[in-house]
């Protein structure tokens, strides 16, 4: 998968657990929680949907890894998913 | 023959807009049925019966605009002949439901007010779903040639204007409930507040414990086992759970704690969880999941919105330290929580680093005094020590 699919898939995921942010700009570096007021329930079933999403079993330790864009890209790669 | 009214859904509601009948005369209700949706401003609202029996007759129309209060369908009783009025004795509407609006000087204001968008077509349920999920405003849906609202018409809106919220909510009307029900309370509740900072360490360290081991999707927030503390602490102190109406205090049977819930964009309800007190913490973070989801896109129920015995407000995590929240009327006490932290704390004549807490009652000095929520602290700081026994 390439870092855009990755994104794609990551920004669906998200809009899923809050259909509200359809047809949002998401930009790489900023935070979920500033850039669209989530909360931690959206962000526990934003990780509860990418761990169905791609298998990856998600740790709460790594929770701060998934706050933006980028960083949950290079945590899906790191962990090697390539679906 | 029972007469069902429209129900007061808070302190702030003073009218309702039928949107849709969910039954027809001569359907079988019973208690807890759904058997109408209302609009308010604070979305639409799913209208619960008080009463088994059989829908007799509905006097309001969908887009009618009723005063809480006023009758809107009748009930026949199981062993009531139908067309039989006036057989039985009247049932009245539940007191703590009637009596907000009775007794608010609101109630003065016209009720033509322009306050509530009224829908004039009949819309699907689907559709209203869909537009519910969209965040489009029905009122702004143009019905199809027969004169109804569908999912293809929703579908051919475009996205709602910055003044919508995702479940077709107006910011401008749900600053107006707000505005309306703090503003009585701030007038007619002599608040007072008391505080403790709590070291929740312990809580924090059983619940990664307990995390580690469970799945993504089993995993709880942490203001789970903080709500089933706070529920414990309150039905050991029932001073601070239930309503004040007429001038005097009335103790509620179980802990329904509201839960305030922001919505994107500003703007917050607090819908109540019933009998928290008797709930697992597996069992809780499901309603909590499910009261979240339906606060940001979909449906709050009748009794969700008036049966709050108590009020607990959680700015959550990366926010404030501490919040001094205004009690909901007619509760008579709300619970508000700042972020965890790591801050110093003193210990055994030494200063170490603890994850602590600031929690505040706010109570109603006409029912009882600071001296009750500090109690009330004390009982959750001891409940907070151990997590393990919640």
């Amino acid at each position: 998968m390439t870092d855009a699919e990755l994104a794609e898939l990551v920004k669906s995921t998200l809009i899923k657990v809050a259909p509200d942010l359809e047809g949002e700009v998401f930009a790489a570096d900023k935070v979920f929680r500033e850039q669209f007021e989530v909360d931690s329930m959206d962000l526990l079933n934003f990780f509860i949907a990418l761990h169905q999403a791609t298998g990856i079993d998600i740790p709460e330790r790594d929770y701060g890894k998934l706050e933006t864009l980028s960083g949950c890209v290079a945590y899906l790669k790191a962990k090697g998913y390539e679906q | 023959m029972i007469e069902f009214r429209m129900p007061s859904l808070g302190a702030d509601m003073d009218a309702g807009t039928l949107v849709e009948w969910l039954k027809k005369p001569g359907d079988p209700v019973r208690r807890g049925d759904i058997i109408a949706v209302v609009e308010t401003q604070k979305g639409a609202i799913e209208i619960e019966v008080f009463d088994d029996g059989v829908l007799d007759a509905t006097l309001a129309k969908p887009g009618e605009k009723v005063p809480v209060g006023h009758v809107i369908a009748t009930i026949r009783r199981i062993d009531e002949a139908p067309g039989r009025a006036g057989g039985a004795p009247l049932a009245t509407v539940e007191p703590a439901k009637a009596a907000p609006a009775a007794t608010t000087p609101k109630e003065a204001a016209p009720l033509s007010r322009p306050e509530i968008p009224t829908l004039h077509s009949a819309v699907t349920p689907a559709a209203r779903r869909r537009a519910a999920e969209l965040g489009i405003d029905l009122t702004a849906i143009k019905p199809g040639s027969d004169g109804v609202v569908g999912l293809e018409q929703v579908e051919a809106v475009k996205r709602p204007g910055p003044e919508r919220g995702p479940a077709g909510i107006s910011f401008e009307e749900m600053r107006k409930a707000i505005a309306a029900a703090m503003a009585k309370s701030h007038r007619e509740i002599p608040h007072y507040y008391v505080s403790s900072m709590i070291d929740v360490s312990p809580l924090i360290a059983w619940l990664e414990a307990e995390n580690a081991r469970r799945l993504v999707p089993a995993r709880l927030l942490y203001a789970v086992p903080l709500i089933r503390a706070l529920a414990l602490a309150l039905a050991k102190t029932p001073e601070l759970n239930g309503h004040y109406i007429d001038e005097r205090f009335v103790p509620a049977e179980h802990v329904n704690m509201g839960i305030a819930i922001a919505m994107r964009g500003g703007g917050l309800i607090a819908p109540a969880i019933c009998k928290v007190e008797t709930l697992s913490m597996d069992l809780l973070m499901d309603k909590l999941r499910d009261l979240v989801a339906r606060v940001r896109g979909g449906r709050l129920r009748s009794s969700e919105l008036s049966e709050g015995t108590v009020t607990f407000s959680n700015l959550g995590e990366e926010t404030a330290d501490e919040v001094l929240p205004l009690i909901y009327p007619p509760q008579v006490a709300i619970i508000g929580c700042g972020k965890i932290a790591e801050r110093p704390w003193v210990s055994e004549g030494k200063v170490i680093v603890r994850r602590t807490l600031t929690v505040s009652v706010a109570g109603d000095h006409r029912v009882n005094d600071g001296r009750r929520a500090a109690q009330f602290l004390s009982r959750l700081e001891q409940l907070l020590r151990s997590p393990a026994t919640l």
